[in-house]
């Protein structure tokens, strides 16, 4: 059995020697190094540029927008977005021009010898501007895309409430802050562009590219190498680096290496999407939700991207894991002349989950209610009906991920615990040493749909495939990539168990387009539960190949698989290696291709919004203990207690570190992470001064894996990526409104805001 | 790599992102002198290096290795550019993550931040020197076995930082790790990994078993 096992990770040995290597470990034969000239302001036009005639530029190879042989734009989903920009400016660090040089200092001293002149026009940068339309940046309002999902009636629903919450919340920017930062090489031929680099999804630069240059499937060759780990952040806009690299190298007839530095990585690049998110709810005295009505903004920056697919995950987790019959959801997503916003982990996910986890609380605090109890009314179950009318039949781990957390933390104990030594505290004035750190317990409970949004894995039908090798083991085609998450690990163990070989006998071909299919990219949690299950089918059919030739060859038909033999009853007759060899010798190959399809009760009207919006949900339950410190108004997370339905593990350890890690980055996005800006610009670029959690910011942690089987998921596996980014931040708001009293319905918890929101708390007490 | 060489002889900018030598308070005295230039500060003679490239010899791995580098160039990217020596790696190039740590003189350092000459005569150790033979270094095979890695860009780094912090402490308590390890950065969150890694690896290193 290879499957459920921790099996030593596919990747593991080179990255330990510093064998790996990834984009900037290599330097080619006459390769340039390129850099990008980017706009100093969010919004105008170009007026001049102007090249120092002191200057020797016969070294300099210089691209702008005119040298682009297809069309000006990064293929996506509206093609709105420039390679170079031509004229307007829409953003701050926006790409104007393209330098290549033979080493890195001359390349710097050209950049100072380029001078750009602006017309400056006055920038949208937030969301309240972008809706107030002074000024319009994109259409007749600004607005970049709308949903609405409704169910049930509102306005009755709201009749029969007995109590109406409102509330609004607020989350920011985020940076994935992949410790790689991107990079790229293209490498120009006859007819012919090659692009190696850091990427997430080798099919997006593919196409991206072909547009750009004119060329055919072929004539394009994409190939992902060891990549630093991505979060989203290499999902959409390696296309970009790949583009301007290959335009250089298109011009310079040389290879062209061009690595982004990480100030100009965070200057420049897609961030999580900020978002302001408006709750109403009628409840009734009992605590039974009646009618919600939900208002989600997103911010999309200068340019479209992938915004509208992350307000559409956005929109439909907005309710989370709750059960209501009249629901009235309205997203809208904005443009404001910041960076596109694009993906990130989660990808709408969490910035919703804030909201609606927060709003338990408030709803619950209103009632004078426990919030656990709160939750448990009215959290959906299986054969509940979620806000898009999807009826939950497989796979429901909601009411074994609460109850783990609860009890592995020991939830309700805690909390009472905490809430009666606050009381002391209030009682004893004497006591400072107490009553300057306060402890509180707090909990979240959401949900994450795994794979594609609504029909978009029945349109990608993701491909994958098994080849036997000349050696007689299988190899895995595939374009999915390993960025990290253990995608070659899982993927040998996927074929292992299903040819009953040791998972060590599996290969995984590197995401190559010359030499791997279309898997789709590798996002959504579908990597494992979606591009997983084509490799268990394509494993199914070399099998059922080889059954069928040895069942000839030794005119035996009942013979079987096992254990890396093929066997009659207890009799052996021959090796896999052996019969797969002899089968290629004969046929000159086997390799098998298979296509996703979703389940056939899968149903997802889009012109409604409504029906299956995913195949099946992950879930999740989390618990954050805090110690506030009254006097410097910082927040430690103690510890943290999660319980995680992902289906089938397979592989827990890797699981688990999948678990941690976005737990982590949730933490962050929760206490720590913000963007500073200035008119458009990010002042705060650094690694010195955007922070993220260190291994002293990380708590104990303890995670509980769920396993509620997914019938159509391979061994009953479904998405594990996304969802643990979804918990922390809530169950830590929730933690230090029960320490302080104060209710923050913004993050990130910085002391400053802390700060405000208790004095807020001790000024209403006094009135 | 021979063309990069051969340009940036030719090209003297002055556009250097680390001018570590700042003019004031230094009088210019004695002529050019092979390698090197001395100056008179505050009445002491201090060799002056650059702005040429100047010849240097580094102990790496157990191994001396002489290169030609400006002296403006750090120790990491004289390792990663001149000697394709790119188990490190350059991830904020200003002291913060420690993707770039060596063991430098017996001391973890952030490559980034070191000049190259001034590790001369320094034994430096990289990841590149850990394999016994064919074998993972037990700190290796401990990391591998607590999932200690996951994108692996850190790791490097990362690995480095623990073999000095164990072979300061080698029997750390549990606390020790946790504050041991507050100058790396990992986004992928492999630090639960990399605590049980050093653990674990602490633990065979006073002799006990293999938790793997
Ligand atoms: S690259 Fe040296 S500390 Fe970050
Ligand atoms: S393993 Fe990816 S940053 Fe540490």
């Amino acid at each position: 059995m290879a499957v459920g096992k921790n099996i030593l990770r596919k990747d593991g040995y080179e990255k330990l020697t510093g064998a790996a290597r990834y984009v900037d470990d290599v330097t080619l034969e006459g390769m340039l190094y390129g850099k990008t000239i980017r706009s100093r302001i969010a919004r105008g036009r170009i007026k001049s540029i102007a090249y120092d005639a002191a200057f020797d530029w016969s070294q300099i190879v210089i691209a702008d927008y005119r040298d682009i042989p297809g069309k000006n734009y990064v293929a996506l989903i509206e093609d709105d977005q420039p390679l170079l920009a031509e004229n307007e400016i829409r953003h701050y660090a926006e790409p104007i021009l393209l330098i290549a040089a033979a080493n890195k200092d001359l390349l710097e001293a050209a950049a100072h010898h380029i001078h750009i002149e602006y017309e400056q026009w006055s920038p949208v940068l937030s969301i309240e501007d972008a809706l107030a339309c002074r000024e319009i940046i994109y259409g007749t309002d600004n607005i970049f895309k709308r949903f609405l999902i409704g169910r049930g009636d509102v306005e009755e629903g709201f009749a029969q409430a007995e109590r109406i919450i409102e509330g609004e919340y607020r989350v920011p920017h985020q940076e994935q802050l992949y410790i790689e930062p991107q990079g790229m090489i293209a490498i120009p031929g006859n007819e012919a562009m090659t692009l190696m680099g850091s990427m997430q999804c080798p099919y997006y630069i593919h196409k991206a590219i072909k547009q750009l240059f004119h060329l055919n499937d072929e004539q394009v060759v994409v190939i992902q190498m060891t990549t630093g780990g991505g979060f989203g952040g290499k999902e959409e806009y390696p296309s970009v680096i790949a583009a301007h690299a290959a335009l250089l190298a298109h011009k310079a007839q040389r290879p062209v290496k061009l690595i982004y530095d990480r100030a100009e990585d965070i200057a420049a690049t897609p961030k999580r999407h900020p978002g302001v998110i408006r709750h109403r709810t009628g409840v009734r005295r009992d605590g039974r939700m009646v009618a919600s009505e939900i208002d989600l903004v997103f911010d999309g920056g200068a340019y479209v991207t992938l915004t509208p697919v992350v307000l559409s995950r956005g929109v439909i987790h907005a309710l989370g894991p709750y059960a209501c019959d009249n629901v009235r959801i309205q997203a809208r997503a904005i443009a404001t002349n910041t960076p596109p916003n694009g993906a990130f982990r989660g990808f709408g996910a969490p910035q919703v989950a804030f909201a609606y986890e927060m709003q338990m609380e408030k709803i619950a605090a209103e009632l004078g209610m426990d919030s656990l109890e709160l939750r448990r009314i009215n959290m959906l179950r299986e054969g509940d009906t979620t806000a898009t009318g999807q009826t939950l039949i497989w796979s429901v781990g909601s009411e074994e991920v609460l109850n783990e957390a609860v009890e592995r933390a020991n939830y309700q104990a805690q909390r009472l615990a905490f809430s009666q030594s606050h009381s002391s505290i209030q009682t004893s004035t004497t006591n400072h040493v107490e009553a300057h750190k306060r402890r509180g317990i707090g909990l979240s409970f959401f949900l994450h749909g795994a794979g594609f949004t609504g029909s978009g894995e029945a349109k990608m039908k993701a491909q994958a495939g098994i080849e036997i090798m000349a050696n007689g083991h299988p190899r895995v085609l595939s374009g999915s990539t390993e960025i990290g998450q253990g995608t070659r690990t899982i993927f040998s163990q996927i074929v292992a168990e299903e040819l009953s070989l040791d998972f060590s006998a599996v290969e995984i071909e590197e995401p190559d387009t010359s030499r791997v299919p279309d898997s789709g990219p590798t996002v959504a949690s579908r990597t494992c539960m979606v591009v997983g299950r084509v490799v268990q089918m394509a494993a199914r059919e070399v099998k059922a190949k080889l059954l069928h030739f040895v069942a000839e060859r030794f005119a035996a038909p009942e013979v079987e698989l096992r254990e890396g033999k093929f066997m009659v009853a207890e009799k052996a007759l021959a090796d896999f290696q052996e019969m797969a060899c002899e089968y290629v010798n004969l046929f000159g190959e086997l390799r098998c291709f298979a296509h996703y399809a979703s389940p056939p009760e899968i149903e997802w009207n889009e012109e409604t919004y409504s029906g299956d919006a995913y195949p099946v949900y992950s879930w999740g339950a989390e618990v954050a203990e805090v110690e506030v410190d009254m006097d410097t108004y910082e927040v430690t997370v103690v510890r943290l207690t999660t319980a995680q339905d992902i289906g089938r593990a397979i592989h827990p350890l890797l699981a688990a570190g999948q678990i941690e890690g976005g737990t982590l980055q949730a933490v962050g996005y929760g206490l720590l992470e913000e963007l500073v800006w200035d008119q458009g610009r990010i002042i705060n670029n650094r690694l010195t001064n955007y922070i993220i959690p260190t291994a002293l910011d990380a708590p104990d942690m303890e995670t509980i894996i769920v396993e509620k089987a997914y019938p159509h998921g391979p061994f009953g596996a479904k998405g594990v990526g996304e969802l643990p980014i979804n918990g922390a931040a809530p169950a830590i708001a929730a933690a230090v409104f029960q320490a302080t009293g104060a209710f923050l319905s913004e993050i990130p918890i910085t002391p400053e805001r802390l700060q405000a929101a208790i004095e807020k708390v001790t000024t209403d007490e006094h009135r | 790599m021979s063309d990069e060489k051969n340009k940036s002889d030719q090209q003297k900018s002055g556009v250097s992102r680390r001018s570590f030598l700042k003019a004031s308070g230094i009088s210019l005295g004695v002529p050019l002198v092979v390698g090197h230039r001395v100056i008179n500060v505050n009445g002491q003679e201090v060799k002056l290096y650059g702005p040429t490239k100047t010849s240097i010899t580094l102990t790496i791995n157990g191994a001396k290795q002489t290169v030609e580098v400006e002296p403006r160039v750090t120790l990491l990217e004289a390792l990663r550019h001149e000697l394709d020596i790119t188990g490190a790696k350059r991830v904020c190039d200003r002291a913060t993550c420690g993707a770039c740590t060596m063991i430098v003189g017996g001391k973890a350092v952030y490559s980034c931040t070191v000049l190259a000459i001034e590790a001369q005569g320094k034994p430096i150790t990289t990841v590149e020197s850990l394999m016994q033979g064919e074998k993972l270094h037990p700190l290796q095979q401990a990391f591998v076995d607590n999932d200690g890695q996951q994108c692996g860009y850190c790791t490097p780094g990362f690995v480095m930082a623990c073999k000095a912090f164990l072979d300061k402490n080698p029997s750390p308590t549990p606390e020790e790790v946790q504050k041991g390890l507050g100058g790396n950065l990992c986004r992928c969150g492999t630090y639960m990994g990399v605590r049980a890694a050093v653990l674990q690896a602490a633990t065979m290193h006073k002799g006990g078993k293999n938790h793997g």
